[in-house]
């Protein structure tokens, strides 16, 4: 980098060269360049890749309403479960799914109170992100109940059976509130960053249909200062808010188990360990979801491999607590002296389950060791392998978590052993079409970066650097 | 005159750089006009003192939302599992702060943003559908790379001549009159 003048008269040298930081936007390109680079995607021509993704990921979601319909109208005996796994993939999905959301909250809110810049680049696509994998998670516990017909009752809505009301002790009621509160903040966050990008669409636009209605949609956004006032409070209070929400929701699932008096589920480690293990997940998906579109769309000015590296990072340091909780998990079971834990625990490495047990070790907590290593963390391609084995780990996770836990209950003669069947797998398959529809349907017709978001952290949007036309001497 | 006057919405400068922006806005602060503002495609750090702003009042908004959730956590559940249908589950209390707090505190925090982001809407006035800066075919760039002022013909110290002076005296690139 060049001597920067910040005073007419007085020249301050670059820093030496192992101090000086990667820039975030890189080659130094101007705002009209990041708005075009990211419009561009919405206006161009449909690409071809896209329709076959489209395609393919619309007829795997078929498969959700075939097979929910055959669970409705045949019963639960379509799924695996048995006696004592009463829980099986439809609450490993649940799960799985909604951890895959906390990563867009951590990036829209945590690291905003951070002040981490780099978040700018990824926000809005993991925040979409978020907003789909809730919406693919919240179609298990609602199939789950069984008689489907019922699941209203999980709300406490007035109803004309006398009065009757939730049981406001149970965990899984505290989940309904979690989850739906966690869903409705985060697609309101995620709308409200994207008003200021789509009035830049809609100021762009040539097609009268299109022009009405990212104009509908960017609410008449003018970027009025004095506009911009309020809309960065909200920001911040947003952020502030989603912060204790994002850790209460995993926390609020974790209970699901914990609050219950099942070996292998009681343990006050759960909270924070499912937290860690969200958002390990969530980052994983958002490397093997951003590196493709980082190279079909050219985007490596703006999503550069320092944002690689310290997604990365943030994998190995969420991934290093989920080991830790693992390792302590089975410590409790040794010191804590409860035969029912310390047998649930052996069983859960050596027993029938031992195989997910080690998938789900060498996936998460080997997997992110490489990422200590710099040359590997910026070795893209590397990366996004590692971030798919990442994603598998954390299914098997919530699969041993579940699954082992239950199959060996207090009896001897319950012991069972759970297979899914094809309406489970198929299911789960499905969801991954509905994620897939949708994510695709945002990269299509709305800006997959925050435009503005990444031009306010460009020199040129700072009225006291050169490039932002500081003169020197003003102030 | 007058007719004329009232067909008008108000001057506009468009401007290169953030710095110039800014600039010119603690001048057209200093000055006293009232009815003005500063358009620009990314908030710009510091620009709310040089338009000599006070702080937003979203965050009342959302305490209020917060206080609302939080009492209507408890008394919801007091209502329904103490009140309205008591059912003693495992010889638990039928209402204690205790069990129902995940529940209040998810409300706490839905009605919170609930407070932020309608108290946003509300203070800036938005969805407003109609705006005469967005039927003018330059002010395209305020949400590109340009950076606008607007002085409206509303305000009272609104003299066409000394504001272009002033505008021009600022380094602005372009100015014009903007239809109502």
């Amino acid at each position: 980098m060049n001597s920067t003048v910040l005073n007419s008269s007085v020249k301050i040298a670059a820093p030496p060269k192992e101090l000086e930081r990667e820039p975030l936007v890189l080659n130094n390109r101007p705002l009209s360049w990041i708005t075009n680079q990211v419009a561009r995607i919405i206006e161009g021509d449909t690409p071809r890749w896209w329709w076959i993704g489209f395609i393919l990921s619309a007829t795997v979601t078929v498969l959700v309403p075939i097979y929910v319909g055959y669970l409705i109208s045949t019963g639960v005996g379509v799924w695996g479960l048995n006696s004592p796994i009463a829980w099986g993939w439809a609450i490993v999905n649940f799960v799985f799914w909604i951890g895959i959301g906390h990563a867009g909250t951590l990036i829209s809110a945590v690291l905003f109170l951070l002040r981490q810049k780099w978040r700018t680049s990824i926000n809005r696509a993991a925040e979409a992100m978020t907003i789909f994998a809730v919406m693919c998670a919240g179609i298990f516990p609602g199939i789950h109940v069984g008689r489907i017909w019922y699941a209203w009752w999980l709300f406490p809505l007035p109803n004309s059976n006398g009065p009757i009301w939730p049981q406001f002790r149970s965990p899984l009621l505290w989940d309904v509130f979690a989850v739906s509160t966690y869903a409705t903040v985060s697609l309101l966050f995620w709308y409200m960053g994207l008003i200021p990008d789509l009035a830049t669409i809609r100021d762009r636009c040539k097609n009268f249909f299109s022009k009405f209605l990212y104009g509908l949609f960017s609410l008449g956004w003018t970027g009025s200062n004095r506009h911009w006032r309020n809309y960065e409070k909200a920001y911040l209070l947003l952020a502030g808010l989603s912060t204790p929400l994002v850790l209460s929701v995993h926390s609020i699932v974790s209970f699901d188990f914990a609050v219950s008096q099942v070996p292998g589920w009681h343990t006050t480690i759960f909270p924070p360990y499912f937290v860690a293990g969200a958002v390990f997940s969530g980052f994983g998906m958002v490397l093997t979801l951003m590196i493709p579109l980082r190279s079909i769309f050219h985007l490596h000015d703006l999503l550069t491999v320092r944002h690689i590296d310290l997604m990365c990072k943030v994998v190995l340091a969420t991934g290093t607590i989920v080991g830790y909780a693992y390792g302590m998990e089975f410590f409790i079971a040794w010191y804590g002296g409860n035969p029912y834990e310390a047998y649930c625990f052996q069983n859960r490495a050596f027993g029938p389950y031992w195989w997910a047990y080690w998938i789900m070790i060498s996936c998460n907590v080997i997997t992110p060791q490489f990422f200590w290593v710099k040359k590997f963390r910026r070795n893209i391609l590397l990366v996004w392998v590692l971030s798919i084995f990442v994603n598998i780990g954390m299914w098997f996770e919530r699969f041993v978590i579940v699954v082992s836990s239950l199959h060996r209950d207090y009896i001897p003669a319950n012991w069972s052993y759970y297979s899914p069947t094809k309406v489970d797998v198929l299911t789960f398959v499905g969801t991954f079409g509905l994620f897939g529809v949708l994510f695709l349907l945002f990269i299509r017709f709305l800006p997959l970066i925050a435009i503005s978001e990444v031009k306010g952290i460009t020199n040129y949007a700072d009225p006291h650097h050169p490039q932002g036309g500081a003169k020197g001497g003003h102030h | 005159m007058s007719t004329q006057k009232a067909q008008e919405y108000g001057l506009l400068a468009e401007f290169e750089t953030p710095a110039d922006a800014m600039h010119a806005a603690e001048k057209i602060r200093d000055a006293g006009f009232t009815r003005w503002d500063v358009h620009t495609p990314f908030p710009i750090h510091g620009m709310d003192e040089a338009m000599g702003l006070k702080n937003s009042k979203v965050g009342w908004f959302s305490f209020c939302g917060g206080v609302t959730g939080f009492t209507a956590g408890y008394t919801m559940i007091w209502f329904m599992n103490k009140f309205n249908y008591p059912i003693v589950v495992g010889g638990k209390p039928l209402f204690s702060p205790m069990f129902p707090f995940p529940v209040v505190y998810e409300m706490t925090i839905l009605l919170s943003a609930f407070g932020a982001i309608f108290g946003m809407l509300f203070l800036n006035r938005l969805p407003k559908l109609h705006h005469p800066l967005l039927k003018n075919h330059r002010f395209k760039g305020a949400t590109d790379d340009k950076f606008y002022i607007i002085i409206e013909t509303s305000d009272p110290r609104y003299v066409e001549e000394e504001i272009r002076d002033l505008f021009q005296s600022e380094g602005c690139n372009h100015i014009e009159l903007v239809a109502e």
